[in-house]
């Protein structure tokens, strides 16, 4: 294994590196087009909701059930219903052209207290570091999400590819 | 005394999946469990599941374990609760203590085990101070009596136990200090260390503890850093202030009825220490006697109800309830699914493992045969 592997097993989430190198990773290209979901699951697991989840058949893991999922980025429309499906919590949409200066990330969010519509919450990055500020523009409680809530939160673009989740309030 | 035609013994995933199978083709089924309620480990998992859709997959745990009973109850299994199984005789007869007080017997022509697991304590100085405790306990104080165990969590072990109970202690509204991990790789799933660690809980691997601070109770812990041959370098002391410390260094199978039963054993480190021989069928060196789930080597809650589903379907067939041909087509479905979970770079260690008890089963089989 390269010493890139070596982040998710020693700090305990991926480099950047780690995830450009995985199927369920858009490129560059694809990831600033427009909503698409970024799929963080690096290690071959027996999982696959995310495949089953997917209406548009963006996700596949295939035979055998430890494959990787591999995001097809042209079928993604980032509706963002893989996102409660995945037991992981490894899958967030991003929309780069959200608006000039903000970037929209789609994230899942299973604490209390849940933050309310029009709060400033502190955006963090994979390892916990509080990066910036984001707006809260949605929570989806919807019942097919099984108890996951799912957040809606616009953040300064500059900070795009760091973001993942924000501090729990 | 009681009679019956399959006993099963323990009401997590295994033994529940184990009874529903015996059930179904038509045998009279007692499920015993000491718990107060049947699900086993299921009903602490708040969790949702990995696997796929046959293993109920996205489902939190403790949603699968109210599934199983649901079917379980639909099916006229008949269940003894707060029933511990303390022995069996030659001829499989069970003796149980029913509410720790009336002691009951049954006899059964066919046992399915399915016991489950101990968690691994370590010890350090400290280790018996009020506020120590094993990650399962932790789980069952936030997830079933909803209190927490303390504010400030040290949690030992980055298994998958380590790491989900963590997340859990998080979502209880605990703080996570650290978890400390004595190998230089963190142990459980890369999807739930990304959990805690964006939450922004820090790992210390090639740590350990090294005593627990405090007097009546936890006031602290010390851990220090490992060289490469897991020894102590002195003066890379670290202190937390913590009330709680969570163990989560693995678990062992909880085997004692196997052994009383007679049943061959082998060591095998991957599968948790001993674990009882048994072939394809989940039927171990004594005839009619059945493992599944945990005790036959620690996997996971859908490894644990396929190997139930095996054991139940074998059970009963084995009393005449399916034809053999009956028996290998639903057999064979089920070992396909089994095989598919034990892929990848968790599963294949598992499956090779799982293989070494089975061929030591059948080089004894070969051996009494060729005896008699
Ligand atoms: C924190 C944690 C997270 C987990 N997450 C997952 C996950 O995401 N996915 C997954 O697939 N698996 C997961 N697992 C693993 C899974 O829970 C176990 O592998 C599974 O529960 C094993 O099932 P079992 O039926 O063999 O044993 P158990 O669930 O342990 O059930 C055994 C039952 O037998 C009873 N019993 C024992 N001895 C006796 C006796 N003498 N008389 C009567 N009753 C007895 C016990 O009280 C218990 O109720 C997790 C485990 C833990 C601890
Ligand atoms: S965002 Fe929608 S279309 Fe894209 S992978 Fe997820 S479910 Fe499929
Ligand atoms: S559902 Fe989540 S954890 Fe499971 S394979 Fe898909 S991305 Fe990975």
């Amino acid at each position: 294994m390269s010493s890139t592997t070596n982040c998710l097993k020693t700090i305990g989430s991926p480099s950047l590196e780690e995830l450009k190198g995985s199927p369920g990773f858009p490129d560059e290209h694809h990831m600033k087009k427009g909503p698409i979901a970024i799929i963080e699951c690096i290690e071959a697991i027996p999982c696959n909701p995310c495949e089953t989840a997917c209406p548009k058949g963006a996700i596949v893991v295939g035979h055998p059930i430890t494959n990787l999922p591999t995001l097809d980025v042209e079928k993604c429309i980032g509706c963002g219903l893989c996102i409660a499906a995945c037991p992981g919590l490894a899958i967030y949409v991003k929309d780069y052209t959200y608006s000039d200066t903000e970037a929209l990330i789609v994230f899942p969010y299973e604490y209390y207290p849940l933050p309310s519509i029009g709060d400033k919450v502190t955006m963090v990055n994979r390892r916990g570091a509080e990066v910036c500020e984001g707006k809260v523009l949605k929570i989806n409680l919807s019942e097919k999400n099984n108890k996951t809530p799912v957040i809606s939160v616009s953040f300064p673009k500059k900070h795009f590819e760091e973001i993942v989740s924000m501090k729990r309030i | 005394m009681y009679k019956t035609s399959i006993a099963v013994i323990g009401g997590g995933p295994a033994g529940l999946s184990a009874a529903i199978e015996a059930a179904k083709a038509g045998a009279q089924v007692v499920l015993i469990d000491e718990n107060s309620r049947p699900g086993g480990q299921l009903f602490k998992q708040i969790h949702k599941f990995f696997g796929s859709k046959e293993h109920k997959a996205g489902v939190r745990g403790i949603d699968i374990g109210k599934q199983l009973l649901k079917e379980a109850q639909e099916l006229g299994i008949e269940v003894w609760l707060n029933t511990e199984v303390c022995g069996i005789e030659q001829n499989k007869l069970l003796w149980a203590v029913k509410n720790k007080t009336e002691s009951v017997q049954l006899l059964s022509e066919r046992i399915v085990l399915a016991t489950g697991a101990m968690e691994n304590s370590i010890h350090f100085p400290g280790w018996t101070l009020p506020g120590v405790m094993g990650a399962g306990a932790a789980q069952t104080f936030i997830n079933i009596h909803r209190v927490a165990p303390g504010k400030k969590v040290l949690m030992i072990g980055s298994g998958n136990v380590g790491v989900i109970v963590s997340y859990q202690l998080l979502q209880a509204g605990c703080e996570v200090t650290a978890i400390v991990e004595a190998s230089p790789r963190l142990g459980g799933y890369g999807v739930h260390t990304a959990k805690v660690c964006r939450a922004g809980v820090p790992f210390y691997t090639s740590h350990t503890i090294l005593r627990a601070l405090g007097e009546n109770k936890v006031e602290g812990a010390v851990i220090g850093r490992l060289n490469d041959k897991w020894e102590f370098i002195p003066g890379t002391e670290k202190v937390f202030e913590v009330d709680t410390i969570c163990i989560a260094t693995g678990l062992t199978p909880l085997a004692e009825l196997a052994w009383i039963a007679g049943c061959k054993f082998k060591y095998i480190p991957e599968l948790g220490g001993f674990v009882p021989l048994h072939d394809e069928n989940m039927e171990t060196t004594i005839q009619g006697i059945y493992v599944a789930g945990d005790i036959t080597g620690i996997e996971e809650a859908s490894s644990a109800m396929e190997e139930g589903r095996l054991a139940g379907i074998n059970a009963a067939a084995s009393l005449g309830f399916y034809s053999s041909k009956q028996k290998e087509k639903l057999c064979n479905e089920v070992r396909e699914r089994l095989d598919a979970l034990r892929q990848g770079p968790f599963g294949k260690m598992r499956r090779i493992k799982k293989q070494e008890l089975i061929t030591s089963r059948r080089e004894i089989r070969c051996h009494q045969q060729q005896i008699v």
